[in-house]
């Protein structure tokens, strides 16, 4: 058996979280360094544009691909290999007259024979109204959790979750714009997803921490919440691991569509992992969490005796 | 203790039973089939699959099964070379009251369908096809409106010689009157007769009025504009032959139109957005064309149009007839070889040809081709729509005998404009131009290896989950593993069940819900591991580690799936479709961990001696 038979909290997480405090710190502060200086590279849903993937029988010839867009006055072309030597993926700016029959030109342009995969094309006001939407859906969600968990567990805990995903999202963002993958439709699935996954990770902590409370007599809530932590640390990382190991089933096997949905939640539960053991309870004691604030308050007390 | 209930068990297992037997659909493949539909209101029936089943049998074609099922005719083939050519057979057989489209079609059995059975429907993403967002230019809407609200004024207020001058002012219509008397009388008018105008705030003054349609009335006209369009959009799917489209409205001014298993997606660009049709006018035969273009007066009652290469003619404002007034057209080529599109008028159509080539014999008749098109320009980073109008001259011809109703045009470009017009004049104008705004177009081939690297890195991602949960947890570990598959299927089950559509980032939250799944179960049994550390009682353990955990579970889960429900409403497409398995995920991962893997425990542990437990 383990040393936690004897109840005796085996990592010393809580005592540790100035550490975590400096790491999250520079990560974050990079984070947006780059989110600020570089900014993400937003894909054709958020930007509009024209993409075409093509599938060529042999090795394609980007050069000559590149020179005919070049000799049709394409502005913003970029031509590249997608998965492999024989599928290209061309990518265009919004052009002065954006229209659907652009690509058609393109493919026609480019020759017979060549098998069309993907064309995809979004006006310049729908790629604003997605930024928009997706914008709201995050605000949504945030607002929506924030209301449930101060429903549920005190507001402390509602900052602290809310602390966790905010922290999440601006590293899985910064670590997308550092290494400028591009940002699309379903990266932001992705980045919502994390922030579920987030959530339930830092949920399960609080739980404990809570229970803890309630349980024993000791008022000092480092040790009770160092307790939780590990009392759930063995469930956390089972998760995280079941979690990462379809992801990167996905992350490989899934194809070029889905390689970046994947890459995002696999940074995501990484980082999501480590903010609900360090980030959601160091805030939780800088707010300064007790005991007293876990059981019912006195007004409540009178209105539960008051009941016949 | 840890015993359910027998009639908990049976209840159980019945719901799983049923839920395996709505998965089941699934496993079947499907066959290539040709799908035939009847188009407007025609509906097919017994008579057509015999009729159909004659032509397939006496040509010896070669196919599996001919059956009528729900409004449709389905023809199963072996393989896609009798498929193909059963197309253009039954194309040459069949009028064009028939849609039809090369499909595929699931081979569930009878029992099954029967049952109400159906496979879960797959995403353009996955089968390929195309997907299209479509604007209608409301603009253009309200234009037409006020132009029709215009001349009901007039016309309304001309009977007592009401009006000094009516004019069109920003979508305003200012009305000056000589007197306030006639003011006054014209707005009882008004009031009465065109209820939908109503007297623009501020724009009253002492002989003038300024009218703008009622806020109820614009957007009644803007919503009859769009249905129209989706009306006119579905006919035009129809004639493309499209098995299984869906056009619908999406807000108050978009249509989505969805074409699996398109491949000429640029024929479906031109055909669909589209907004042309043609006009009759006769040739102003008394003025010259050269001195009203040098004058710079063109004579009244005509107006200067162009052939397409560029030759000017005068041609008279009065139409004899439009596109409005074709029943019926179709391209073919005339004695001449030419591109030509024979046409079929209704009634009043055919009267008032009937009179013009009767009173102007010998005299020339010309056909206007008119297109209306909206695009969208970025000028200085500020994205607006550009609307432009082409009129051509395609023909202009003497008039060599009376005719009515039936005629055939010629002067076209090419067997494909041909083809195009004819279908254009044939389902309908759209009553406002659309533009695509939004393209996603998947190849077929893409489609195909999206569904195998979906299927393999759901299989692979699971199978590591199972192999994981299996070597840490040992009996409890299969235990989960069992309540793991169960939930797999059940989500297909309830995808098939609801008929949602399945994408590629629909199979990503399956996967991402396999994989969190397991953590009800890796949450309980740490638990029971826990309370195993402070207690002896084994039975003890197991039952507060799920009452314990439930809590937990429940919490984490509601949080999850506030999440997912946020995602579903906000998000648009590829969202959207993985929101649906998500959460759909994350309500059935609670039932099969919690409870269903509580009553194989049960079975397994419940009630009995157990000394250790293997977990």
């Amino acid at each position: 058996m383990s040393l936690r038979s004897l109840n005796l909290p085996v990592i010393d997480f809580v005592g540790k979280r100035k550490i975590a405090l400096i790491f999250s710190a520079v990560l974050l502060i990079v984070s947006i360094a780059s989110l600020g200086l570089q900014g993400l590279k937003f894909g054709i849903d958020f930007t509009g544009g024209t993409l075409i993937e093509l599938g060529y029988e042999k090795t394609a010839d980007l050069e000559s691909i590149r020179s005919k867009l070049a000799a049709a006055e394409y502005d913003g072309a970029n031509v590249q290999y997608f998965g492999s030597d024989t599928e290209v993926l061309i990518q265009l700016e919004p052009q002065a007259t954006s229209s659907a029959k652009l690509s058609s030109s393109i493919i026609r342009m480019l020759g017979e024979g060549i098998d069309v995969r993907r064309v995809e094309f979004v006006g310049p006001k729908v790629g604003e109204e997605l930024t928009n939407d997706g914008g709201l859906a995050l605000l949504y969600a945030l607002i929506g959790i924030l209301i449930y968990v101060a429903f549920r567990f005190e507001y402390r805990f509602a900052l602290g979750s809310i602390a966790a995903i905010v922290h999440d999202v601006i590293i899985t963002l910064g670590v997308f714009s550092i290494l400028q993958i591009e940002f699309d439709l379903t990266v932001l699935a992705a980045i919502l997803a994390v922030i579920g996954y987030s959530l339930n990770d830092t949920i399960v902590v609080f739980d404990r921490i809570r229970e803890n409370f309630l349980a024993t007599r000791h008022i000092e809530p480092e040790p009770i919440v160092n307790e939780a932590l590990n009392q759930t640390l063995s469930r956390t990382l089972m998760t995280s691991l079941t979690t990462l190991l379809v992801l990167f089933a996905l992350f490989y096997l899934g194809g070029e569509v889905i390689n970046s949905f994947a890459g995002a939640l696999i940074i995501g539960v990484i980082i999501g992992t480590y903010s609900s053991i360090y980030v959601a309870s160091s805030m939780i004691l800088a707010l300064g969490i007790s005991k007293e604030d876990m059981l019912p308050s006195e007004k409540e007390k009178k209105e539960i005796d008051a009941r016949p | 203790m840890n015993h359910y209930a027998a009639w908990k068990n049976t209840l159980i297992v019945l719901f799983l039973f049923i839920l395996g037997l709505y998965a089941l659909p699934n496993l079947y493949g499907s066959d290539l089939a040709i799908q035939i539909s009847g188009s407007g209101n025609y509906e097919v029936n017994k008579r057509d699959l015999d009729k159909i089943n004659d032509a397939l049998s006496d040509n010896k074609v070669d196919f599996k099964s001919v059956s009528l099922e729900d409004k449709n005719i389905l023809v199963r083939f072996n393989d896609s070379q009798s498929q193909l050519s059963s197309k253009v057979l039954l194309k040459d057989s069949l009028t064009r009251n028939y849609v039809i489209a090369l499909n595929l079609a699931p081979s569930i059995p009878q029992w099954l369908s029967g049952l109400g059975g159906k496979a879960m429907s797959l995403g353009l993403d996955l089968r390929g096809g195309v997907h299209f967002l479509l604007e209608v230019d409301m603009k253009a809407v309200t234009t037409m409106a006020v132009d029709r609200y215009y001349n009901e004024l007039r016309a309304a207020l001309r009977k007592d010689k009401l009006y000094k001058k009516i004019r069109k002012d920003d979508g305003l219509l200012i009305v000056s009157f000589k007197s306030e008397e006639l003011k006054n009388e014209a707005k009882k008018v008004i009031k009465k007769d065109l209820p939908d105008l109503v007297i623009a705030e501020g724009s009253e003054q002492e002989l003038e009025l300024g009218l703008e349609i009622s806020a109820s009335a614009q957007s009644a006209a803007k919503l009859g504009a769009l249905k129209q369009n989706i009306t006119t959009l579905r006919n035009r799917v129809n004639e493309l032959g499209v098995a299984e489209p869906i056009i619908q409205q999406q807000g108050t001014e978009r249509i989505v139109v969805q074409l699996p298993g398109v491949q000429d997606t640029a024929r479906a660009k031109e055909i669909l957005g589209a907004v042309a049709t043609i006009e009759f006018r006769m040739v102003d035969e008394k003025n010259d064309v050269q001195t009203a273009i040098q004058s710079g007066k063109t004579p009244s009652g005509s107006k200067i149009y162009k052939f397409k290469d560029g030759r000017p003619l005068l041609l008279k404002t009065n139409v004899i007839t439009t596109g409005e007034n074709i029943v019926d057209a179709s391209s073919s080529m005339d004695e001449n070889n030419q591109p030509s599109v024979s046409i079929v008028l209704d009634s009043s159509g055919g009267r008032s040809m009937l009179d013009t080539t009767k009173e102007f014999l010998g005299y020339r008749m010309a056909v206007v081709f008119i297109e209306n098109q909206v695009e969208t320009v970025m000028e200085d980073g500020v994205a607006f729509k550009k609307r432009s109008k082409t009129q051509d001259i395609i023909n202009a011809a003497t008039i060599q005998g009376t005719f009515s109703n039936r005629f055939q045009i010629t002067g076209l470009d090419s067997a494909r404009e041909a083809t195009n017009l004819a279908l254009l004049l044939r389902a309908g104008s759209l009553s406002a131009p659309v533009e695509i705004i939004e393209e996603r177009t998947i190849g077929p081939s893409l489609g195909a290896d999206n569904i195998q690297k979906g299927l393999i890195s759901v299989l692979v991602g699971f199978a590591l989950v199972l192999i994981f949960m299996a070597w840490r947890y040992r009996v409890f570990g299969l235990v989960a593993n069992l309540a793991l598959t169960l939930n797999l299927v059940t989500i297909i089950s309830i995808l098939s069940l609801i008929q949602a559509t399945l994408t590629l980032p629909g199979i990503a939250g399956i996967v991402l819900t396999v994989g969190m799944a397991v953590d009800a179960n890796v949450l309980i049994f740490e638990r029971i591991k826990e309370e195993m550390r402070t207690s002896k009682n084994i039975q003890k353990a197991i039952s507060s580690g799920y009452e314990k955990a439930l809590l937990t579970i429940a919490d984490a889960n509601i949080t999850t799936l506030i999440a997912s429900i946020v995602l579903f409403s906000f998000g648009t497409g590829p969202i959207k479709g993985f929101a649906v398995t998500l959460t759909i995920g994350i309500i059935t991962s609670m039932f099969t961990a919690i409870i269903v893997s509580r009553a194989i425990i049960n079975l397994i542990y419940g009630g009995k001696k157990v000394e250790e437990l293997a977990i």
